[in-house]
């Protein structure tokens, strides 16, 4: 019995352990307003439950020390978890080329929780990430946001359905080696979107239509389309990489069509059409700071993320996909790299944190320092962007989820 | 900030393309004052003085004696670098071997390069001022490489560095691994690999030894080989190979092969370094590594670690940095400096192996590299640390002529990208050339 209790008493601790936890940092930023000095995080039960400066820690709670502690950083639009860290085809699945429009691909069946790359990123800390299927098809599958931690995706998942993914640039058009002849043209990009959003327009409409009427019977299920009509509800956004100007407008476009809720993604020359993005309303997964300047790319900047943020349009980062090296991108240090561009450092974690998380629609469980939100923190020897500083610590929902000097 | 303003220089150039150059170079001294020098081939200086005269150092430290004739620039606050050495690039459309062959040590990158390409005004606003140009890695042996310094030039020769015999300097390339092996007549394993480049060698070997024999006599000569001129010239110590590697297996072949045939090596990229560290230090071979933002990518270069950097540095064993470009973009070649400070490598190392390490493993390092009299007057002007994230380069001057200027708005659309900056031959500075719009 006594042997019991004990075994009881531990497993108490053991379940209070996990999830609690104090951060102590020299600065603490928290996209919440300005910095605290000597700041005290305290995470109880995985959710932060005070932060402040030179707060009381409960006796016993273990307590993590750093220099610089910042929200968990998340990374807007990845591939991780589809696209493994081996270029090699049976590791990557974040693309299905069978036809130019799949938006029932989801990203839960594809994500391996236990990619060396996920990994990576955990240990730079990031916390959170919105992967999933790639640019290159009109519209490639879903995307999902999980946190950089789990066995499973279950254990993993933030939102299993997040996005459409959608690409109105030179990556969609079928090339020589296709056996597909569509899309060829740009024209026939926009007409083959605009078609199945149409469709779905249809299918959503005999299915109101039949509402319990014996004899409309509703129309047989159909995923993609079922995708569609939720795209078209406002409830999934389609995240739509555009590059060029024109393809840009292309998606204001359509977008504006179909009054549906888009996200640009990429978007090289948006420092090109500034006031055009503004009056849309429309948010901007930029692509990563040091992307090549290749195919519908090649204007790229270095100064359009400070750009877009000057004209308070709504900007995060993500890491994007890369299909040589280096596999991955890391949010950190695309965010750094817009710093000597001139974009300022509340700005540059705003855009790997707040911005990122409002973009996603889940900044009511992350993306900041404060009371309610999930203990998700980032540990630095330094200020976070410098090259020469280091990741020291990562904690996930109150548990220290990496420790090692990265 | 400049002597003979650029404008001025490009105007003249309009009309005396031939004659530009020498107008640009200040016959009077010039003298730097007031910035923290970073000479590399000793400790920072302090408010120091870098006096230079045409193309060439007169004077580097705290207290430098300036001349009357001279003029003065204040560069107080800013940080003086030497010109960065990159010693493996691929910008200005290199290209060397075809897909004839395995080996092909007759074709040269000087017959590719276009000198008007935009990745030359990318790698000098990136602070770059000698490249190693590349030919690339999908063969055993794809060509010879040239070593070129980013002084204004209309044609490869102009801009390329001339060993002590006239000839265009540069190295020749090879690689091993995964890259080369291919369909016939490539190699289909590591072994088949290093049997072609031993064959290669020693056909070499016979070609010189019928040399020695003809003593001179010309009808004893064999016939002229442009493929075995260039392997006698890598032979002889001349042209230095600069191989491609990864595995550590890989890495050894390259010593084995090095040891057998005596010819002077420098590592490439190198993946798996930090497994064979004192094996690399002990064989006295140079390691040029790259860095990259996380791992994975080829199933031979899995392993890539920065932490390379730190282990063969405590090896021993000599370090230098490069691009690869587009690898690594050369806008930001410093980069690469502070991750290999991030894996632990000292900051003094990581300084070398941006310069003066680099310039020996090209064998220039007796004209560039460190900031010391006599060497050539290549500097870069930088905001503050360069190993920052935070500072900018402001300034490249190569050879007494200032290269890149982030005031000029032409220099800083190459260096923050703009619409039609970048694209292949770039936009340069069309304006300036008095041809109006």
């Amino acid at each position: 019995m006594k042997f019991l209790s004990v075994l009881l008493l531990t497993l108490a601790a053991s379940l209070a352990l996990a999830g609690d936890i104090a951060v102590k940092g020299e600065t603490v930023y928290t996209s919440a307003g300005e910095p605290i000095k000597n700041g005290v995080v305290i995470i109880e039960g995985g959710k932060i439950t005070a932060v402040g400066e030179n707060l009381e820690i409960p006796d016993g709670m273990k307590t993590l020390e750093a220099k610089v502690v910042t929200p968990g950083l998340i990374d807007a639009r990845t591939v991780v978890g589809l696209a493994g860290y081996l270029n090699q085809d049976h590791n990557q699945d974040q693309l299905e080329k069978s036809a130019a429009i799949q938006p029932e691909l989801r990203a839960i069946d594809a994500y391996n929780t236990r990619e060396p790359l996920v990994q990576w990123l955990r240990e730079h800390g990031i916390t959170t990430i919105n992967t999933g299927h790639g640019p290159g098809e009109i519209i490639s599958g879903q995307t999902m946001i999980v946190k950089t931690v789990g066995d499973t995706v279950s254990e993993a998942v933030v939102r299993a359905e997040a996005m459409v993914a959608s690409t109105l640039g030179d990556s969609a058009l079928v090339d020589s080696h296709d056996k597909r002849k569509s899309p060829g043209t740009k024209g026939k990009i926009a007409a083959m979107l605009r078609n199945q959003l149409v469709e779905a327009q249809n299918y959503k409409e005999k299915i109101a239509t039949a509402d319990g009427d014996d004899d409309k019977p509703p129309p047989p299920r159909n995923l993609r389309l079922e995708t569609m009509v939720r795209v078209l509800d406002g409830e999934l956004p389609l995240l739509v990489t555009a590059n060029r100007h024109n393809d840009i407008m292309t998606t204001l476009r359509i977008a504006e069509e179909f009054d549906i809720k888009i996200i640009l993604d990429g978007a090289a020359e948006s420092y090109l059409l500034i006031d055009e993005i503004k009056e849309s309303g429309v948010s901007v997964i930029i692509h990563p700071q040091m992307v090549r300047f290749t195919g519908d790319k090649e204007n790229v900047t270095y100064n359009t993320a400070r750009k877009l943020t000057e004209a308070d349009i709504p900007v995060a980062f993500q890491s994007g996909y890369e299909g040589y090296v280096p596999k991955t991108r890391v949010v950190l240090f695309e965010a750094a790299m817009t710093l000597p561009y001139g974009m300022s450092f509340e700005h540059a974690l705003n855009a790997i944190t707040i911005n990122a998380a409002k973009i996603l629609g889940v900044d009511d469980r992350i993306g900041s320092i404060e009371v309610g939100k999930d203990g998700d923190l980032a540990l630095y020897d330094g200020d976070p962007f410098e090259w020469t500083s280091h990741a020291v610590g990562t904690v996930i929902e109150g548990k220290v989820v990496s420790d090692i000097k990265r | 900030m400049s002597i003979v303003s650029r404008g001025a220089c490009l105007r003249l150039l309009a009309l005396f393309a031939a004659s530009c150059l020498s107008v640009g170079i200040s016959a009077k001294p010039v003298a730097f004052t007031g910035a923290t020098i970073l000479p590399i081939s000793g400790e920072p200086i302090e408010d120091g003085t870098l006096l230079i005269e045409g193309k060439t150092i007169k004077a580097v430290g705290a207290k430098v004696r300036i001349p009357r004739d001279a003029e003065t620039i204040d560069v107080s606050g800013k940080v003086i670098l030497p010109g960065l050495v990159d010693t493996h690039s691929h910008v200005g459309e290199t290209a060397g071997a075809d897909r004839s062959a395995p080996m092909q040590p007759e074709a040269r990158v000087l017959d590719s390069i276009n000198v008007r390409n935009s990745g030359f005004k990318r790698a000098l606003a990136g602070g770059i001022t000698t490249i190693n140009l590349m030919s690339g890695s999908g063969h055993l042996m794809s060509g010879q490489t040239i070593y070129v310094k980013l002084r204004e030039g209309n044609s490869i020769e102009a801009i390329a560095y001339k060993r002590d015999d006239g000839e265009v300097d540069g190295g020749m390339k090879m690689a091993n691994g995964t890259n080369p092996i291919r369909t016939a007549p490539f190699p289909g394993t590591r072994a088949k690999s290093a049997a072609i480049a031993r064959q290669l060698y020693i056909d070499a070997q016979e070609y010189q030894k019928k040399i020695e024999l003809a003593d001179g006599d010309p009808k004893k000569m064999p016939e002229r080989s442009l493929a075995k001129e260039a392997l006698l010239e890598v032979l002889d110590g001349k042209r230095i190979v600069h191989f491609h590697t990864h595995r550590h297996d890989d890495i050894l072949t390259v010593l084995r092969l090095q040891e057998e045939f005596g010819f002077r090596v420098v590592l490439h990229h190198v993946s798996e370094a930090h497994r064979v560290a004192n094996e690399i230090a002990a064989a006295n071979v140079p390691v040029s590594l790259i860095m990259l933002d996380s791992p994975g990518g080829k199933l031979e270069a899995q392993y890539v670690d920065g932490r390379s950097a730190p282990i063969l540095e405590q090896a021993g064993a000599k370090v230098a940095l490069h691009t690869d470009d587009w690898i690594t973009e050369s806008r930001h070649f410093l980069r690469s400096a502070g991750l290999a400070v991030r894996a632990g490598m000292s900051r003094d190392e990581a300084l070398r192996s941006m310069t003066i390490n680099g310039a020996e493993m090209l064998d220039l390092d007796d004209r560039v590299g460190t900031l010391e009299k006599g060497k050539d007057a290549d500097f870069v002007i930088l905001s503050g640390d360069p190993l920052s994230v935070y500072t900018r380069v402001e300034q490249t001057w190569v050879e007494g002529v200032k290269r890149f200027d982030l005031d000029d708005p032409d220099d800083l659309a190459i260096a923050e990208g703009d619409f039609g900056a970048l694209v292949p031959t770039g936009r340069g500075h069309i304006h300036d050339m008095g041809e109006g719009h």
